[in-house]
């Protein structure tokens, strides 16, 4: 494995907001990524900075070993699909997918031809009259269909309905396997994406508060509900993540239990619940980061 | 797939179950990692793993070229781990939960023995 994108001490501050703050990471290839964040986190700051859109206030970003900034040979390789992306109001969806291909070199025109009949885009209807999925899709085919090989999406499915989002992850995860490549997805609907991610990015107020692998973060977390004494007793000198309770009944989130600890739990009478990532990461993005300093 | 588990290991136990039921024969081939990525909407890298899991305990074998093949003998292999896990994983849970509600372990037994025709 190698990397495609190393970033270094990087951060970028806008007058008086620092939007992502001194970050380091690795992008290896042939991955998918899930960066996830709440927003304002810097998840889009973060990708416009890789991909030369944005400069960087410090710090270095090495993409394909070179700064993507005006560097042609690296946006070549690059396809960045953005949240609301704008076209011309009297283009037409035919008019993006013909000039796709200048931008793009391993542009697949029929894989995009059958993606645009999965996804029922109208090609000859003005773009100012798409509906905000059909535009959506039309970012999403292209992102697909560019193969390029470092692709992101940004949030790239906002209106698009559940049936045409199945459709993206099904061809997503298709098409990466016949064609492997570097994508990096930005989104909230993390249930919707966890299974299909390999390593995962947590952004919150411009830091990387998680860098690891999904089936490491999966099961990394516990939730053990009962009562408040057995909570208590069963969590004492663990690190809490979260805590609820009501009455005389706590709900407690800690870290991964082993098979002997899962099962002196349940003969303490407490009930043991899986954490979703979803779960994990509200709950990690929702108290001050500084509890929750990267333990890698 | 639940939350609780690495996805690969739940692929494996996967492949493992169609195993034991028959369902994949020995010395036949079974569904390429990205079959299984596609069908179990997983990452390939992770449904590789899992497939690996079972490589690397000889249950299944890689014909170079070809693909992956159920080896002879994996079902009784299977077979004889799953006993050992049954009694850790299912008759220590009951017996535990038994307890908690007074069960003797003669009423429990009783229990068994009645519901052994109502299963199924």
């Amino acid at each position: 494995m190698s990397a495609v994108v190393e970033v270094r001490g990087l951060s970028k501050n806008y007058r008086t907001v620092t939007a992502v703050d001194e970050v380091s990471f690795t992008v290896e290839e042939n991955t998918i990524y899930g960066l996830l964040g709440r927003n304002g986190a810097g998840k889009t700051t973060l990708m416009q900075l890789l991909t030369g859109q944005e400069f960087a206030s410090s710090g270095e970003i090495r993409v394909f070993g070179e700064s993507p900034v005006e560097n042609a040979g690296v946006l070549e390789r690059t396809s960045f699909i953005k949240e609301s992306q704008k076209y011309p109001d009297d283009f037409q969806p035919k008019h993006v997918f013909a000039s796709a291909p200048w931008f793009f070199p391993d542009w697949d025109a029929g894989f995009a031809e059958r993606l645009i009949a999965d996804f029922r885009v109208p090609l000859k209807r003005r773009i100012k009259k798409l509906s905000r999925g059909q535009l959506s899709s039309i970012g999403v085919i292209v992102g697909l269909a560019s193969r390029a090989p470092l692709t992101f999406f940004d949030e790239p499915y906002l209106g698009l309905d559940a049936v045409a989002r199945q459709i993206f992850y099904d061809r997503l995860l298709e098409d990466y396997a016949e064609h492997p490549r570097t994508v990096i997805l930005s989104t909230h609907l993390i249930d919707e994406v966890s299974n299909l991610l390999e390593h995962v990015l947590v952004i919150d107020e411009g830091r990387i508060i998680v860098d690891q692998a999904a089936e490491e973060l999966r099961g990394s977390a516990t939730t053990i509900v009962g009562t408040r004494a057995g909570v208590d007793s069963f969590v004492a000198g663990r690190e809490v993540l979260h805590r609820d309770q009501i009455g005389g009944l706590a709900s407690v989130t800690v870290g991964r239990l082993d098979p002997l600890e899962r099962q002196e739990a349940a003969e303490l009478g407490l009930e043991l619940s899986p954490v979703s990532l979803q779960q994990l990461i509200v709950q990690k993005t929702n108290v001050p980061a500084k509890e929750f300093e990267v333990k890698s | 797939m639940d939350e609780s588990r690495p996805i690969f290991v739940q692929i494996a136990e996967l492949i493992e179950n169609d195993i034991i039921s028959g369902g994949l024969p020995e010395e036949t081939q079974v569904p390429s990692t990205n079959e299984f990525a596609a069908f179990h909407r997983i990452n390939p890298a992770t449904a590789g793993k899992g497939v690996n899991l079972l490589v690397d305990e000889g249950i299944l074998y890689k014909k170079r070229g070809i693909g992956m093949f159920v080896a002879t003998g994996a079902r009784d292999r299977l077979i004889g781990q799953r006993r050992q896990r049954f009694e850790n994983d299912y008759v220590g849970p009951l017996v535990a939960e038994a307890d908690k509600l007074g069960i003797t372990r003669g009423q429990l037994a009783e229990m068994i023995r009645s519901g052994e025709g109502s299963a199924e």
